[in-house]
């Protein structure tokens, strides 16, 4: 080795170690979905125009138009998310943001910001993480996996209905799933500011998505900051699909599910035990 | 060349801090006390669990909240007193603390336990909860623990001062105290805790109480000796 190509090793190498020690960590202000690349810069003249209003500046949820809402803006301070597909108590992944960024929240004052580019959401997205310093510790919890759906029959809305009986589902979301449980009218979340439940007979929107999927990963996550617990630990993917199936009877819908429930209980009406403090399930 | 490269290395990983064993002297001093108040209490709810009659069924007598119980003598029970500053710090236990959910309230109201210590919460009820530990320094989380549900395992990387609730049974209102100390103490129905193991040296000694605040004091341990450090926090109404 030539003494000149050894020096050279020693500064590299040097350098090298003060990286490690020493460099900003870059995952905070970087975002990525799909071939996307988000870069906090361009994200933030875009949140100062279309978010801060109502998430403020400092995106601690003190927007001048914050005290109108309810529920509230998110607070992107504590890095706690509703919507993701991680488990409860994880940071949601890059992909969970620009999916809430596009979708907005039904029942709440945030819009789909559909009309953005995905470039520009997810330059947001990027601005977004920096405002809790959890997206420089912690890496995004590990996605759920959704297995195939499969059909759904009579036997697997039954079986639903009963989960929905013995995770007492109904002491929140109601017997019928209007959001008129014994437990509705107390529910705060984590600010302490009162919520109610999602009630089925609304319309098509969840809190975070539309489909069959979205509702799985809804309750197996649960919404974190809300009064909405993660079933993940409770329920099998099989049970998980049997209470999708259940909760779809639910909606004021046209879907599968609901044509072969209302066959059924066109005829064996009867023979259903009602939800509640009283009820089997099935 | 290498060799000098990883002289570099391991000089970085030494100046970095490597935590030494837990550190027990042989002299080993106490700090004990009471906790008492000043001030107007506020007014003790009593709790109706009309909603949840598996509950109410386990109650014989009425069932108060337990965010200010206090006793004779001005004593305040439930009270976490832990050495905030001046010792040496120490590994996790590796007991695991129990949290039980029974007759939908917590047991232990307060639940001490170190940074990174096991934590198990369980459901002895006939009724589904979910535990929602409101942190903020470390992630919250929300999960359904049905009934006959195993515990939830659990731990803490970060010390906190965590409020957890259940939702569905909404005047279930416990504490999560994570320390970064394992000398610690709450305070029993008679405001009395006690600190021991304790090597010579000047602490200083914490009382917290989720409605009371905080006060500390200094305290030196000069041997195999018991000080005493008596607290006075203020009770506001509301």
């Amino acid at each position: 080795m030539k003494p000149q190509t050894r020096w050279m090793w020693l500064v590299s190498a040097c350098g090298a170690v003060l990286l490690l020690l020493g460099a900003p960590p870059a995952h905070g202000q970087e975002a990525r979905v799909g071939k996307l690349a988000g870069r906090a810069a361009k994200g933030k003249p875009l949140y100062t125009r279309y978010c801060a209003g109502c998430h403020g500046d400092d995106g601690d949820a003190q927007g001048e138009n914050a005290q109108w809402m309810d529920p509230r803006p998110r607070d992107f301070t504590t890095a706690t998310f509703k919507c993701r597909s991680t488990p409860s108590g994880s940071l949601p992944t890059d992909q969970d943001l620009f999916n809430s960024v596009e979708r907005g929240f039904v029942t709440t004052n945030m819009p789909p910001w559909i009309a953005l580019t995905p470039q520009n959401r997810v330059d947001m997205v990027a601005y977004i993480k920096g405002f809790s310093a959890r997206w420089r510790t912690a890496q995004p919890g590990t996605p759920l996996t959704i297995p195939l759906e499969p059909a759904p029959t009579i036997q697997s809305i039954l079986h639903g209905r009963e989960l929905y009986q013995r995770m007492e589902c109904w002491k929140c979301h109601g017997p019928a799933g209007y959001g008129d449980g014994p437990s509705a009218h107390e529910l705060t979340d984590s600010k302490d500011e009162p919520i109610r439940p999602y009630n089925f007979s609304t319309g098509s929107r969840f809190m975070c998505g539309t489909t069959n999927q979205d509702l799985y990963r809804i309750f197996m996550t649960g919404l974190d900051g809300s009064p909405m617990p993660s079933f993940a630990d409770q329920l099998k993917p099989a049970e998980a699909w049997d209470l999708v199936h259940f909760l779809r009877t639910m909606q004021p819908l046209k879907t599968r599910e609901a044509a072969i429930w209302r066959e059924w209980v066109s005829t064996h009406g009867r023979e259903l035990k009602p939800i509640g403090p009283e009820g089997g399930g099935q | 060349m290498i060799a000098r490269f990883t002289a570099l290395v391991a000089l970085v990983a030494v100046s970095g801090g490597v935590a030494g064993p837990p550190h027990r002297a042989a002299i080993a001093g106490t700090i004990s006390g009471k906790v008492t108040y000043t001030g107007t209490l506020p007014k003790i709810r009593t709790i109706d669990m009309a909603k949840e009659p598996s509950c109410v069924t386990q109650h014989s007598t009425p069932v108060t909240s337990e965010d200010a119980v206090t006793g004779p003598g001005n004593s305040v029970r439930y009270v976490v007193v832990y050495i905030s500053a001046g010792d040496q710090g120490a590994a996790a236990s590796t007991d695991t603390v129990r949290y039980d959910q029974k007759g939908c309230l917590y047991i232990p109201h307060v639940a001490v336990m170190q940074v990174h210590q096991p934590l198990a919460v369980f459901n002895n009820d006939p009724t589904s909860h979910n535990i929602h530990p409101l942190a903020r320094v470390n992630p919250e989380w929300n999960k359904s623990q049905p009934k006959g549900a195993p515990p939830i395992r659990t731990t803490w990387d970060q010390p906190e001062f965590i409020p957890v609730k259940c939702n569905v049974h909404p005047w279930m209102h416990g504490y999560f105290v994570v320390l970064a100390t394992p000398n610690f103490s709450v305070t029993d129905s008679s405001g009395s805790f006690s600190l021991t193991g304790l090597a010579p040296g000047t602490y200083t000694v914490t009382a917290w109480h989720e409605r009371f605040g905080t006060r500390s004091q200094e305290v030196t341990i000069a041997g195999s000796e018991t000080k005493t450090a008596n607290f006075v926090l203020t009770a506001r109404p509301y």
